[in-house]
């Protein structure tokens, strides 16, 4: 067992956290309380390479692995867990793309999308689609040369802004082998989006419903094979799952510097806070879990990059622990804030709001529990 | 032209140094270490001479131990050519780390070195000035701004009051200042690239040079502990105690 990183690895973490510093955290309040989706500043990160990090090089991609990736959401959730959750959603739907498209498809769409001159979505839950994602419905119907569609996706990550959306439909039976994936590109006639919806956190992306009536979306937008589309989806979800825990656990670890700091600096009763063994056991109790969590998220993304046979139930492991960690941590770190930790003016709140979604997405965290369950009694 | 970039290991800007205990110098155990920022700004001007088509090639060179190859890697992550690794263990003097450089400015003959002005660990500002002295080579220090003009080189200077320029006669020497340029950021395939791009390793020994040390450190100290001030209730106590203190006179 090996637990150093690499030379390299550092050297992304350290690109990572830098780009954070500099081009995240400074705007990351503005952006939340105003509702700003930072298309700029990504573009500048995917400069980086940080657009398409596990997408082939051909392409512009960075070609690098999931373990690599966690790193980079890691340290880029630091700076803001937003526009760094984003990103990992961008990078899960231009992965698709690149793993199960053909090389026109590549071409098409991923020099756009590495560089961020176009900007990705991700479409699988619907209205009445959630947690039961193979009961979508958004159908669509062959007519000669295109797909019509008709349906709707709810919750759409980028909707309205997004060039591409990377949706799942129905075209066959009922369940999930009548799924299929289609790429919908802005500008094709029936597609349009909802009202943004307001939400707690994730603040830096709007969030609102995707609308199909009649959409014709040409048969060669179609990634991979018809009935292949629930298959792509729960693989993307893999590794999308590993993003949003390392988006959890950069946040909690900027939590859990800014709460040490304050206990070294705050004082009450003639003492520093850090004096207080009750605090100091909360903050000892924070550092170990969210490192546990960490551990289990690294390893999660090594077996995703093995394809090892029980990737899946990892990723649901180390997703379910990351997020439920992360979102302890910052709780705690809010705490020790006292009165302060609720005010605007201090960044604990907006943590806490941005990381109360990822027990929610990608499979919410009981979601994750029947995933694990599910393989452990499999015989 | 080619362009020749020393590069230097030292605690990351970031890090809060601490004494060590025994006052020989500053704990370096599990301490975050990076590039001297001033070398980050000389790689960057290097790079994007080259990118105008003014360079033709960048050597970056570190004197250090193993992992300032780690430095080197990160100055060819940001797109300069090829490194040098003079290894040792030992801390090198700014005289000594002059005459390594003018060894290996004989052996390769670059058109212009591009300094840090200085290394934010010991903050000696003295390298590039020997080097110059070394190879009796014209030298622009402490540059906000460099232009390649033929085989002059027009330096922008900070100095006291305003600026100033000098025009260099090629080879020659300049030191860069913190407004020069902003240094990008190494871009994931640039980082993966560097792995692939040659680094030279040299001992001291070989290039027959003393660099034994001149200075003997005494001891380093923290600095002194801030002390809480006192309210004054008017000018003229003001005025007093800053002369108690013998502030003014």
């Amino acid at each position: 067992m090996q637990f150093d990183l690499s030379e390299e690895q550092l050297a992304f973490q350290d690109v990572a956290r830098g780009f954070a510093q500099d081009e995240l955290a400074p705007y990351a309040a503005e952006w939340d309380r105003d509702a700003i989706f930072p298309v700029d500043t990504m573009r500048k990160a995917a400069a980086l390479g940080f657009a398409g990090i596990y997408v082939r090089e051909d392409v512009g991609g960075s070609a690098l692995t999931r373990l690599d990736a966690a790193l980079i959401f890691e340290a880029l959730s630091a700076g803001c867990t937003s526009t760094a959750a984003y990103m990992s959603i961008h990078n899960m739907a231009s992965w698709m793309i690149d793993r199960f498209g053909s090389d026109e498809q590549r071409s098409k769409w991923l020099p756009d999308l590495t560089t961020m001159n176009k900007i990705a979505s991700y479409c699988l839950t619907e209205p009445g689609s959630g947690s039961d994602a193979a009961s979508l419905r958004t159908k669509a119907v062959r007519d000669d040369d295109h797909y019509v569609l008709n349906g709707s996706k709810a919750f759409i990550s980028g909707s309205g802004t997004s060039d591409v959306y990377v949706c799942m439909v129905r075209t066959g039976e009922d369940g999930p082998k009548g799924v299929s994936c289609l790429v919908v590109e802005k500008g094709t006639p029936g597609l349009s989006f909802g009202a943004t919806e307001r939400k707690m956190g994730w603040n830096s992306q709007p969030t609102a419903a995707v609308i199909f009536e009649d959409a014709r979306v040409p048969v060669e937008n179609l990634i991979g094979e018809e009935g292949q589309g629930f298959k792509i989806a729960m693989m993307g979800l893999d590794g999308g799952r590993l993003n949003i825990g390392a988006c959890s656990l950069g946040t909690a670890q900027t939590a859990l510097e800014t709460a040490k700091a304050y206990m070294q600096e705050r004082k009450q009763f003639g003492r520093r806070l850090a004096d207080f063994q009750a605090l100091q056991f909360k903050l000892a109790d924070m550092a170990t879990e969210l490192e546990a969590a960490r551990l289990l998220l690294y390893q999660a993304a090594v077996k995703v990059d093995a394809k090892a046979p029980d990737a899946t139930m990892q990723a649901a492991m180390a997703k379910r622990f990351a997020t439920d960690t992360g979102f302890r941590v910052v709780n705690e770190a809010l705490q020790i804030h006292g009165g302060y930790g609720y005010l605007k003016d201090y960044p604990l709140e907006r943590h806490l709001r941005d990381v109360r979604v990822h027990q929610i997405l990608e499979g919410t965290n009981e979601i994750m529990r029947v995933i694990i369950a599910r393989e452990m009694l499999k015989d | 032209m080619k362009v020749l970039v020393p590069v230097k290991r030292v605690v990351d800007y970031n890090v809060k140094v601490r004494v060590k205990s025994d006052q020989t110098g500053v704990e370096l155990a599990n301490v975050k270490m990076s590039m001297n920022p001033f070398d980050e700004i000389s790689i960057e001007e290097a790079v994007r001479l080259k990118e105008a088509g003014t360079a033709t090639e960048v050597v970056v060179v570190s004197i250090g131990p193993q992992q300032a190859q780690e430095t080197i890697r990160t100055a060819l992550a940001m797109g300069a050519d090829r490194g040098i690794l003079v290894k040792t263990d030992d801390e090198v003097e700014p005289l000594g780390v002059a005459k390594i450089l003018k060894s290996i400015v004989d052996e390769e003959q670059p058109g212009l070195v591009i300094v840090g002005k200085q290394a934010i660990d010991d903050d000696s500002n003295q390298t590039g000035q020997m080097l110059a002295a070394l190879l009796g080579w014209p030298q622009g220090t402490f540059a906000s701004k460099i232009e390649l003009d033929g085989d002059k080189i027009n330096v922008t200077r900070e100095i006291d009051g305003g600026l100033q320029t000098v025009r260099l006669n090629a080879p020659a020497i300049v030191t860069c200042d913190l407004r020069l340029n902003e240094p990008r950021y190494a871009s994931l395939p640039n980082i993966m690239k560097a792995k692939k791009k040659p680094i030279d390793e040299k001992a001291i020994a070989d290039m027959g040079v003393d660099v034994s040390p001149r200075l003997e450190v005494l001891k380093v100290t923290e600095p002194a502990e801030r002390q809480a001030g006192i309210k004054v209730e008017s000018a003229a106590e003001l005025v007093a105690k800053l002369k108690e203190a013998g502030v003014i006179g």
